[in-house]
Protein backbone atom coordinates (compact mmCIF):
# COMPACT_ATOMS: atom_id res chain seq x y z
CA UNK A 1 0.00 0.00 0.00
CA UNK A 2 1.09 3.51 -0.77
CA UNK A 3 2.78 5.07 2.28
CA UNK A 4 1.02 8.42 1.98
CA UNK A 5 -2.40 6.81 1.57
CA UNK A 6 -1.74 4.48 4.49
CA UNK A 7 -0.75 7.42 6.68
CA UNK A 8 -3.78 9.45 5.64
CA UNK A 9 -6.12 6.60 6.53
CA UNK A 10 -4.43 6.15 9.90
CA UNK A 11 -4.58 9.91 10.60
CA UNK A 12 -8.29 9.98 9.76
CA UNK A 13 -9.02 7.00 12.00
CA UNK A 14 -6.95 8.26 14.94
CA UNK A 15 -8.25 11.83 14.69
CA UNK A 16 -11.81 10.57 14.56
CA UNK A 17 -11.22 8.24 17.48
CA UNK A 18 -9.56 10.94 19.60
CA UNK A 19 -12.30 13.50 18.95
CA UNK A 20 -15.00 10.93 19.71
CA UNK A 21 -13.10 9.94 22.83
CA UNK A 22 -12.93 13.62 23.83
CA UNK A 23 -16.71 13.91 23.55
CA UNK A 24 -17.30 10.76 25.55
CA UNK A 25 -14.67 11.63 28.17
CA UNK A 26 -16.64 14.80 28.85
CA UNK A 27 -19.74 12.67 29.31
CA UNK A 28 -17.78 10.25 31.50
CA UNK A 29 -16.52 13.16 33.57
CA UNK A 30 -20.10 14.29 34.21
CA UNK A 31 -21.33 10.76 34.88
CA UNK A 32 -18.46 9.86 37.24
CA UNK A 33 -18.69 13.17 39.08
CA UNK A 34 -22.41 12.58 39.51
CA UNK A 35 -21.74 9.10 40.83
CA UNK A 36 -19.11 10.39 43.26
CA UNK A 37 -21.45 13.14 44.47
CA UNK A 38 -24.40 10.75 44.71
CA UNK A 39 -26.32 12.30 41.80
CA UNK A 40 -27.62 10.85 38.54
CA UNK A 41 -25.80 12.99 35.99
CA UNK A 42 -26.98 13.64 32.44
CA UNK A 43 -29.54 10.96 31.51
CA UNK A 44 -32.12 12.72 29.31
CA UNK A 45 -30.59 12.59 25.81
CA UNK A 46 -30.63 9.09 24.38
CA UNK A 47 -30.35 5.88 26.43
CA UNK A 48 -28.48 6.58 29.71
CA UNK A 49 -27.64 10.03 28.33
CA UNK A 50 -25.31 8.53 25.74
CA UNK A 51 -26.24 11.10 23.08
CA UNK A 52 -25.42 13.99 25.43
CA UNK A 53 -22.12 14.84 23.62
CA UNK A 54 -24.11 15.34 20.41
CA UNK A 55 -26.47 17.73 22.15
CA UNK A 56 -23.52 19.54 23.72
CA UNK A 57 -21.85 19.88 20.34
CA UNK A 58 -24.96 21.35 18.70
CA UNK A 59 -25.35 23.73 21.62
CA UNK A 60 -21.76 24.96 21.39
CA UNK A 61 -21.88 25.49 17.64
CA UNK A 62 -25.20 27.33 17.60
CA UNK A 63 -24.53 29.58 20.60
CA UNK A 64 -23.77 33.25 20.01
CA UNK A 65 -20.03 33.81 19.67
CA UNK A 66 -19.27 36.93 21.72
CA UNK A 67 -15.98 38.71 21.14
CA UNK A 68 -15.72 41.40 23.84
CA UNK A 69 -14.62 44.87 22.75
CA UNK A 70 -11.66 45.07 25.10
CA UNK A 71 -9.78 42.03 23.77
CA UNK A 72 -6.74 41.92 21.55
CA UNK A 73 -8.66 40.49 18.62
CA UNK A 74 -6.04 38.70 16.51
CA UNK A 75 -4.51 36.78 19.41
CA UNK A 76 -7.88 36.25 21.09
CA UNK A 77 -9.16 34.45 17.99
CA UNK A 78 -5.93 32.52 17.43
CA UNK A 79 -5.52 31.21 21.00
CA UNK A 80 -8.15 28.39 20.88
CA UNK A 81 -6.56 27.05 17.69
CA UNK A 82 -3.09 27.37 19.18
CA UNK A 83 -4.10 25.20 22.12
CA UNK A 84 -6.16 22.62 20.20
CA UNK A 85 -3.67 21.86 17.41
CA UNK A 86 -0.76 20.58 19.59
CA UNK A 87 -3.26 18.73 21.75
CA UNK A 88 -4.52 16.76 18.75
CA UNK A 89 -1.05 16.33 17.22
CA UNK A 90 0.32 14.58 20.26
CA UNK A 91 -1.28 11.25 19.47
CA UNK A 92 0.65 10.92 16.20
CA UNK A 93 3.54 8.97 17.72
CA UNK A 94 1.60 6.86 20.22
CA UNK A 95 1.43 3.20 19.13
CA UNK A 96 -2.20 2.18 19.63
CA UNK A 97 -1.54 -1.42 18.68
CA UNK A 98 1.19 -3.69 17.37
CA UNK A 99 0.83 -4.53 13.68
CA UNK A 100 -2.22 -5.47 11.68
CA UNK A 101 -2.29 -7.34 8.38
CA UNK A 102 -4.43 -5.55 5.81
CA UNK A 103 -4.58 -7.03 2.31
CA UNK A 104 -1.46 -9.10 2.90
CA UNK A 105 0.56 -6.10 4.09
CA UNK A 106 1.89 -5.51 7.57
CA UNK A 107 0.67 -2.14 8.80
CA UNK A 108 2.16 -0.63 11.95
CA UNK A 109 -0.55 0.75 14.19
CA UNK A 110 1.09 4.12 14.77
CA UNK A 111 0.85 7.18 12.54
CA UNK A 112 4.49 8.28 12.63
CA UNK A 113 7.08 5.87 13.95
CA UNK A 114 9.75 8.54 14.43
CA UNK A 115 12.98 7.86 16.29
CA UNK A 116 12.43 10.77 18.70
CA UNK A 117 8.82 9.94 19.55
CA UNK A 118 9.07 10.72 23.25
CA UNK A 119 10.76 14.06 22.61
CA UNK A 120 8.05 14.88 20.07
CA UNK A 121 5.38 14.35 22.71
CA UNK A 122 7.30 16.43 25.25
CA UNK A 123 7.72 19.22 22.70
CA UNK A 124 4.02 19.30 21.94
CA UNK A 125 3.06 19.21 25.59
CA UNK A 126 5.34 22.17 26.22
CA UNK A 127 3.62 24.04 23.39
CA UNK A 128 0.21 23.49 24.91
CA UNK A 129 0.81 26.34 27.32
CA UNK A 130 0.88 28.96 24.55
CA UNK A 131 -2.85 28.76 23.96
CA UNK A 132 -3.53 29.30 27.67
CA UNK A 133 -1.04 32.14 27.99
CA UNK A 134 -2.16 33.92 24.83
CA UNK A 135 -5.83 33.44 25.62
CA UNK A 136 -5.28 34.84 29.10
CA UNK A 137 -3.27 37.78 27.87
CA UNK A 138 -5.45 38.66 24.88
CA UNK A 139 -8.62 38.62 27.00
CA UNK A 140 -7.37 41.80 28.67
CA UNK A 141 -8.95 40.80 31.94
CA UNK A 142 -7.08 40.58 35.21
CA UNK A 143 -8.41 37.16 36.13
CA UNK A 144 -7.59 35.74 32.70
CA UNK A 145 -4.11 37.27 32.86
CA UNK A 146 -3.53 35.76 36.30
CA UNK A 147 -4.57 32.38 34.90
CA UNK A 148 -2.11 32.74 32.03
CA UNK A 149 0.75 33.78 34.31
CA UNK A 150 0.06 30.86 36.61
CA UNK A 151 -0.06 28.46 33.66
CA UNK A 152 3.38 29.68 32.52
CA UNK A 153 5.03 29.14 35.89
CA UNK A 154 3.34 25.80 36.48
CA UNK A 155 4.18 24.36 33.06
CA UNK A 156 7.84 25.29 33.26
CA UNK A 157 8.15 23.87 36.77
CA UNK A 158 6.51 20.54 36.04
CA UNK A 159 8.03 20.00 32.61
CA UNK A 160 11.34 19.42 34.39
CA UNK A 161 10.13 16.57 36.53
CA UNK A 162 8.11 15.24 33.59
CA UNK A 163 11.20 15.04 31.42
CA UNK A 164 13.48 13.78 34.17
CA UNK A 165 11.07 11.06 35.26
CA UNK A 166 11.31 9.60 31.76
CA UNK A 167 15.11 9.49 31.81
CA UNK A 168 15.09 6.35 33.95
CA UNK A 169 12.85 4.56 31.45
CA UNK A 170 14.98 5.76 28.56
CA UNK A 171 18.17 4.56 30.26
CA UNK A 172 16.76 1.04 30.49
CA UNK A 173 15.17 0.94 27.06
CA UNK A 174 17.96 2.87 25.31
CA UNK A 175 15.62 4.34 22.73
CA UNK A 176 13.33 7.32 22.23
CA UNK A 177 11.07 5.45 19.81
CA UNK A 178 7.76 4.72 21.52
CA UNK A 179 7.11 1.50 19.58
CA UNK A 180 10.49 0.14 20.71
CA UNK A 181 9.73 1.06 24.32
CA UNK A 182 6.43 -0.84 24.11
CA UNK A 183 7.97 -3.83 22.30
CA UNK A 184 10.69 -4.05 24.94
CA UNK A 185 8.09 -4.20 27.70
CA UNK A 186 6.18 -6.88 25.79
CA UNK A 187 9.22 -9.07 25.14
CA UNK A 188 10.88 -9.02 28.59
CA UNK A 189 9.91 -9.97 32.10
CA UNK A 190 10.83 -8.35 35.40
CA UNK A 191 12.26 -10.56 38.17
CA UNK A 192 11.19 -13.59 36.16
CA UNK A 193 7.46 -13.57 36.89
CA UNK A 194 6.15 -10.03 36.39
CA UNK A 195 5.62 -8.61 32.88
CA UNK A 196 8.43 -6.28 31.84
CA UNK A 197 6.30 -3.17 32.27
CA UNK A 198 8.26 -0.17 33.46
CA UNK A 199 5.85 0.42 36.32
CA UNK A 200 7.58 -2.50 38.08
CA UNK A 201 11.18 -1.57 37.34
CA UNK A 202 10.62 2.22 37.56
CA UNK A 203 7.81 2.70 40.12
CA UNK A 204 9.10 6.08 41.31
CA UNK A 205 9.35 7.38 37.76
CA UNK A 206 5.82 6.17 37.10
CA UNK A 207 4.38 8.10 40.04
CA UNK A 208 6.43 11.21 39.19
CA UNK A 209 5.26 11.03 35.59
CA UNK A 210 1.61 10.71 36.54
CA UNK A 211 1.79 13.63 39.00
CA UNK A 212 3.62 15.85 36.49
CA UNK A 213 1.17 14.94 33.76
CA UNK A 214 -1.69 16.06 35.99
CA UNK A 215 0.05 19.42 36.32
CA UNK A 216 0.77 19.61 32.58
CA UNK A 217 -2.85 18.97 31.66
CA UNK A 218 -4.07 21.53 34.24
CA UNK A 219 -6.27 19.01 35.93
CA UNK A 220 -7.22 19.15 39.57
CA UNK A 221 -5.37 19.23 41.99
CA UNK A 222 -3.28 21.46 39.70
CA UNK A 223 -5.96 23.44 37.86
CA UNK A 224 -4.70 26.79 39.15
CA UNK A 225 -4.87 28.52 35.74
CA UNK A 226 -8.65 28.21 35.80
CA UNK A 227 -9.35 27.93 39.54
CA UNK A 228 -13.05 28.83 39.53
CA UNK A 229 -13.26 30.07 43.10
CA UNK A 230 -10.37 32.51 42.75
CA UNK A 231 -10.16 33.41 39.07
CA UNK A 232 -13.76 32.90 37.82
CA UNK A 233 -12.58 30.65 35.01
CA UNK A 234 -9.07 31.96 34.55
CA UNK A 235 -7.72 32.04 31.04
CA UNK A 236 -10.98 31.23 29.27
CA UNK A 237 -13.22 33.56 31.30
CA UNK A 238 -13.84 35.79 28.24
CA UNK A 239 -14.50 32.99 25.76
CA UNK A 240 -17.87 31.77 24.63
CA UNK A 241 -19.46 29.32 22.20
CA UNK A 242 -17.14 27.18 20.06
CA UNK A 243 -14.00 29.03 21.16
CA UNK A 244 -14.65 27.98 24.73
CA UNK A 245 -15.44 24.47 23.48
CA UNK A 246 -12.03 24.35 21.78
CA UNK A 247 -10.27 25.11 25.07
CA UNK A 248 -12.36 22.41 26.65
CA UNK A 249 -11.61 19.90 23.88
CA UNK A 250 -7.90 20.67 24.11
CA UNK A 251 -7.90 19.84 27.82
CA UNK A 252 -9.54 16.49 27.19
CA UNK A 253 -7.37 15.73 24.17
CA UNK A 254 -4.33 16.40 26.37
CA UNK A 255 -5.77 14.03 28.95
CA UNK A 256 -6.26 11.30 26.36
CA UNK A 257 -2.73 11.65 25.01
CA UNK A 258 -1.39 11.67 28.56
CA UNK A 259 -3.33 8.53 29.49
CA UNK A 260 -2.15 6.79 26.32
CA UNK A 261 1.41 7.76 27.19
CA UNK A 262 1.16 6.46 30.74
CA UNK A 263 -0.22 3.20 29.34
CA UNK A 264 2.51 2.93 26.70
CA UNK A 265 5.49 4.00 28.77
CA UNK A 266 4.77 2.31 32.08
CA UNK A 267 2.01 -0.25 31.56
CA UNK A 268 3.12 -2.09 28.45
CA UNK A 269 0.93 -0.39 25.83
CA UNK A 270 -0.97 -3.11 23.95
CA UNK A 271 0.77 -5.89 25.89
CA UNK A 272 -1.03 -8.14 28.34
CA UNK A 273 0.40 -11.33 29.88
CA UNK A 274 -1.12 -14.23 27.97
CA UNK A 275 -1.20 -12.47 24.60
CA UNK A 276 1.62 -13.67 22.38
CA UNK A 277 3.45 -10.54 21.17
CA UNK A 278 4.49 -12.32 17.96
CA UNK A 279 0.95 -13.42 17.04
CA UNK A 280 -0.35 -11.09 14.34
CA UNK A 281 -3.56 -12.75 13.23
CA UNK A 282 -6.45 -10.33 12.79
CA UNK A 283 -8.24 -11.27 16.01
CA UNK A 284 -5.17 -10.93 18.20
CA UNK A 285 -4.20 -7.64 16.52
CA UNK A 286 -7.59 -6.19 17.28
CA UNK A 287 -7.41 -7.59 20.80
CA UNK A 288 -4.14 -5.70 21.31
CA UNK A 289 -5.81 -2.46 20.21
CA UNK A 290 -8.61 -3.22 22.65
CA UNK A 291 -6.13 -3.83 25.49
CA UNK A 292 -4.46 -0.49 24.74
CA UNK A 293 -7.84 1.29 24.65
CA UNK A 294 -8.92 -0.25 27.95
CA UNK A 295 -5.68 0.79 29.65
CA UNK A 296 -6.03 4.33 28.28
CA UNK A 297 -9.66 4.47 29.40
CA UNK A 298 -8.62 3.35 32.86
CA UNK A 299 -6.15 6.20 33.22
CA UNK A 300 -8.76 8.62 31.92
CA UNK A 301 -10.97 7.35 34.71
CA UNK A 302 -8.13 7.99 37.18
CA UNK A 303 -7.91 11.58 35.91
CA UNK A 304 -11.63 12.07 36.54
CA UNK A 305 -11.59 10.20 39.83
CA UNK A 306 -8.78 12.37 41.20
CA UNK A 307 -10.48 15.55 40.03
CA UNK A 308 -13.61 14.85 42.04
CA UNK A 309 -11.92 13.59 45.19
CA UNK A 310 -8.82 15.75 45.77
CA UNK A 311 -8.98 19.48 46.63
CA UNK A 312 -6.89 22.06 44.79
CA UNK A 313 -3.38 22.97 45.93
CA UNK A 314 -2.57 26.53 46.94
CA UNK A 315 -0.29 28.28 44.45
CA UNK A 316 2.81 28.28 46.67
CA UNK A 317 2.20 24.61 47.47
CA UNK A 318 2.20 23.78 43.76
CA UNK A 319 5.52 25.53 43.29
CA UNK A 320 7.05 23.93 46.35
CA UNK A 321 5.90 20.46 45.34
CA UNK A 322 7.34 20.90 41.86
CA UNK A 323 10.73 22.31 42.74
CA UNK A 324 11.48 20.96 46.20
CA UNK A 325 9.86 17.52 46.13
CA UNK A 326 9.39 16.18 42.60
CA UNK A 327 12.59 17.55 41.07
CA UNK A 328 14.99 16.12 43.71
CA UNK A 329 13.18 12.77 43.64
CA UNK A 330 13.41 12.70 39.85
CA UNK A 331 17.13 13.48 39.97
CA UNK A 332 17.71 10.82 42.62
CA UNK A 333 15.79 8.33 40.49
CA UNK A 334 18.00 9.07 37.49
CA UNK A 335 21.12 8.66 39.65
CA UNK A 336 20.01 5.38 41.23
CA UNK A 337 18.88 3.93 37.90
CA UNK A 338 22.24 4.81 36.40
CA UNK A 339 24.08 3.30 39.35
CA UNK A 340 22.12 0.04 39.21
CA UNK A 341 22.54 -0.22 35.45
CA UNK A 342 26.31 0.27 35.70
CA UNK A 343 26.64 -2.27 38.49
CA UNK A 344 24.49 -4.95 36.86
CA UNK A 345 25.62 -4.68 33.24
CA UNK B 1 9.84 19.53 -3.07
CA UNK B 2 12.59 19.80 -0.50
CA UNK B 3 13.84 23.04 -2.04
CA UNK B 4 10.36 24.55 -1.95
CA UNK B 5 9.95 23.65 1.72
CA UNK B 6 13.42 24.96 2.48
CA UNK B 7 12.77 28.35 0.91
CA UNK B 8 9.34 28.63 2.52
CA UNK B 9 10.81 27.91 5.97
CA UNK B 10 13.81 30.16 5.39
CA UNK B 11 11.57 33.03 4.27
CA UNK B 12 9.37 32.46 7.31
CA UNK B 13 12.37 32.47 9.63
CA UNK B 14 13.76 35.69 8.20
CA UNK B 15 10.35 37.32 8.05
CA UNK B 16 9.57 36.48 11.67
CA UNK B 17 13.00 37.68 12.73
CA UNK B 18 12.34 41.03 11.00
CA UNK B 19 8.92 41.30 12.64
CA UNK B 20 10.55 40.56 15.99
CA UNK B 21 12.65 43.69 15.66
CA UNK B 22 9.97 45.84 14.04
CA UNK B 23 7.02 45.19 16.37
CA UNK B 24 6.64 47.76 19.13
CA UNK B 25 4.57 45.45 21.34
CA UNK B 26 6.82 43.03 23.27
CA UNK B 27 4.23 40.22 23.21
CA UNK B 28 4.09 40.33 19.39
CA UNK B 29 7.88 40.38 19.28
CA UNK B 30 8.07 37.32 21.49
CA UNK B 31 5.56 35.50 19.29
CA UNK B 32 7.54 36.37 16.17
CA UNK B 33 10.59 34.88 17.83
CA UNK B 34 8.59 31.70 18.44
CA UNK B 35 7.79 31.71 14.72
CA UNK B 36 11.48 32.00 13.89
CA UNK B 37 12.37 29.17 16.25
CA UNK B 38 9.72 26.98 14.65
CA UNK B 39 10.97 27.67 11.15
CA UNK B 40 14.51 26.85 12.20
CA UNK B 41 13.25 23.63 13.79
CA UNK B 42 11.63 22.85 10.43
CA UNK B 43 14.96 23.46 8.71
CA UNK B 44 16.58 21.02 11.15
CA UNK B 45 13.99 18.39 10.20
CA UNK B 46 14.83 18.95 6.52
CA UNK B 47 18.46 18.22 7.41
CA UNK B 48 17.37 14.96 9.13
CA UNK B 49 18.45 16.42 12.48
CA UNK B 50 15.26 15.33 14.23
CA UNK B 51 16.78 15.42 17.68
CA UNK B 52 17.94 19.01 17.27
CA UNK B 53 14.51 20.02 15.99
CA UNK B 54 12.76 18.46 18.97
CA UNK B 55 15.21 19.97 21.44
CA UNK B 56 14.89 23.35 19.75
CA UNK B 57 11.14 23.28 20.31
CA UNK B 58 11.28 21.84 23.84
CA UNK B 59 13.99 24.16 25.14
CA UNK B 60 13.55 27.37 23.18
CA UNK B 61 9.92 27.50 22.09
CA UNK B 62 8.59 25.47 25.02
CA UNK B 63 10.57 26.78 27.98
CA UNK B 64 12.61 29.90 27.32
CA UNK B 65 9.99 31.74 25.29
CA UNK B 66 7.30 30.79 27.80
CA UNK B 67 9.52 32.34 30.46
CA UNK B 68 9.89 35.49 28.32
CA UNK B 69 6.11 35.71 27.95
CA UNK B 70 5.77 35.15 31.68
CA UNK B 71 8.01 38.11 32.45
CA UNK B 72 6.36 40.32 29.82
CA UNK B 73 2.94 39.51 31.20
CA UNK B 74 4.01 39.82 34.81
CA UNK B 75 5.35 43.33 34.21
CA UNK B 76 2.36 43.95 31.91
CA UNK B 77 4.56 45.57 29.30
CA UNK B 78 1.97 44.95 26.60
CA UNK B 79 -0.33 47.79 27.54
CA UNK B 80 2.28 50.25 28.80
CA UNK B 81 4.38 52.50 26.57
CA UNK B 82 6.43 50.60 24.00
CA UNK B 83 9.64 49.20 25.27
CA UNK B 84 12.58 51.15 23.93
CA UNK B 85 15.89 49.56 23.17
CA UNK B 86 18.93 50.11 25.37
CA UNK B 87 19.85 53.80 25.46
CA UNK B 88 23.34 54.87 24.47
CA UNK B 89 25.17 57.12 22.07
CA UNK B 90 26.95 54.43 20.14
CA UNK B 91 23.98 52.14 19.67
CA UNK B 92 23.86 52.38 15.86
CA UNK B 93 27.59 51.92 15.59
CA UNK B 94 27.51 48.86 17.82
CA UNK B 95 24.69 47.36 15.74
CA UNK B 96 26.53 47.99 12.47
CA UNK B 97 29.80 46.64 13.84
CA UNK B 98 28.26 43.44 15.22
CA UNK B 99 26.20 42.80 12.06
CA UNK B 100 29.34 43.28 9.96
CA UNK B 101 31.14 40.65 12.05
CA UNK B 102 28.18 38.27 11.70
CA UNK B 103 27.89 38.68 7.92
CA UNK B 104 31.64 38.34 7.49
CA UNK B 105 31.69 35.19 9.57
CA UNK B 106 28.80 33.57 7.67
CA UNK B 107 30.38 34.57 4.38
CA UNK B 108 33.74 33.15 5.34
CA UNK B 109 32.22 29.87 6.51
CA UNK B 110 30.11 29.41 3.39
CA UNK B 111 33.04 30.28 1.12
CA UNK B 112 35.23 27.75 2.87
CA UNK B 113 32.65 24.99 2.51
CA UNK B 114 31.70 25.88 -1.06
CA UNK B 115 35.18 24.87 -2.20
CA UNK B 116 35.06 21.55 -0.38
CA UNK B 117 31.88 20.39 -2.13
CA UNK B 118 29.01 18.67 -0.31
CA UNK B 119 29.93 16.92 2.92
CA UNK B 120 28.77 13.42 3.68
CA UNK B 121 26.17 13.35 6.45
CA UNK B 122 27.66 11.04 9.07
CA UNK B 123 24.75 11.40 11.45
CA UNK B 124 22.41 9.64 9.02
CA UNK B 125 24.35 6.37 9.23
CA UNK B 126 22.98 5.68 12.72
CA UNK B 127 20.20 7.14 14.82
CA UNK B 128 20.45 10.82 15.69
CA UNK B 129 20.51 10.55 19.43
CA UNK B 130 23.36 8.07 20.07
CA UNK B 131 25.47 9.89 17.50
CA UNK B 132 25.07 13.26 19.22
CA UNK B 133 25.60 11.68 22.63
CA UNK B 134 28.82 10.04 21.52
CA UNK B 135 30.11 13.26 19.97
CA UNK B 136 29.28 15.27 23.10
CA UNK B 137 31.24 12.92 25.34
CA UNK B 138 34.26 12.42 23.07
CA UNK B 139 35.16 15.12 20.55
CA UNK B 140 33.27 17.95 22.22
CA UNK B 141 33.79 16.98 25.85
CA UNK B 142 35.67 20.17 26.78
CA UNK B 143 33.18 22.67 25.27
CA UNK B 144 30.38 20.60 26.75
CA UNK B 145 31.85 20.73 30.26
CA UNK B 146 32.65 24.44 29.92
CA UNK B 147 29.05 25.13 28.90
CA UNK B 148 27.78 23.31 31.96
CA UNK B 149 30.23 25.30 34.10
CA UNK B 150 28.92 28.57 32.63
CA UNK B 151 25.38 27.49 33.40
CA UNK B 152 26.39 26.63 36.94
CA UNK B 153 27.98 30.07 37.36
CA UNK B 154 24.82 31.72 36.07
CA UNK B 155 22.74 29.65 38.46
CA UNK B 156 24.87 30.61 41.46
CA UNK B 157 24.81 34.22 40.31
CA UNK B 158 21.03 34.23 40.27
CA UNK B 159 20.86 32.72 43.74
CA UNK B 160 23.29 35.34 45.07
CA UNK B 161 21.39 38.23 43.47
CA UNK B 162 18.02 37.07 44.77
CA UNK B 163 19.39 36.44 48.27
CA UNK B 164 20.81 39.95 48.59
CA UNK B 165 17.51 41.53 47.64
CA UNK B 166 15.46 39.54 50.12
CA UNK B 167 17.86 40.25 53.01
CA UNK B 168 17.59 43.98 52.27
CA UNK B 169 13.82 43.83 52.27
CA UNK B 170 13.58 42.09 55.61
Amino acid sequence: MNYALESLIKIAIVLGAVITAVAYTVLAERKVSAFIQNRLGPNRVGPWGLLQPLADGIKFITKEDVIPNHVNKAIYVAAPAVILIPALMGFAVVPFGDVIIVMGQKVELVIANVDIGILYVLALSSLGVYGIVLGGWASNNKYALMGGVRACAQMISYELSLGLSLIGVLMISGTLRLTDVVNLQASTTFLGFLPGWFVFSQPVACILFIVSVFAETNRLPFDLPEAEQELVAGYHAEYSSMKFAMFFMAEYAHMITASALIASLFFGGWHLPGIDPADDSLGVSLLKVLVFSVKTAFFLFVFIWVRWTVPRFRYDQVMRLGWKVLLPIALANVFITGLVLTLTR
Amino acid sequence: METVVFFALAALAVGCALLLVLFRNPVYSALSLVGTLFSVAGLFVLLDAHFLAAVQIIVYAGAIMVLFLFVIMLLNLGSADPLDAIPGRFRQWAVIFLSAILVAHIGWMSLRHMRGGPIENEALATSNVPYIGKLLYTDFLLPFEITSLILLVALIGVVVLVKRESSKAS
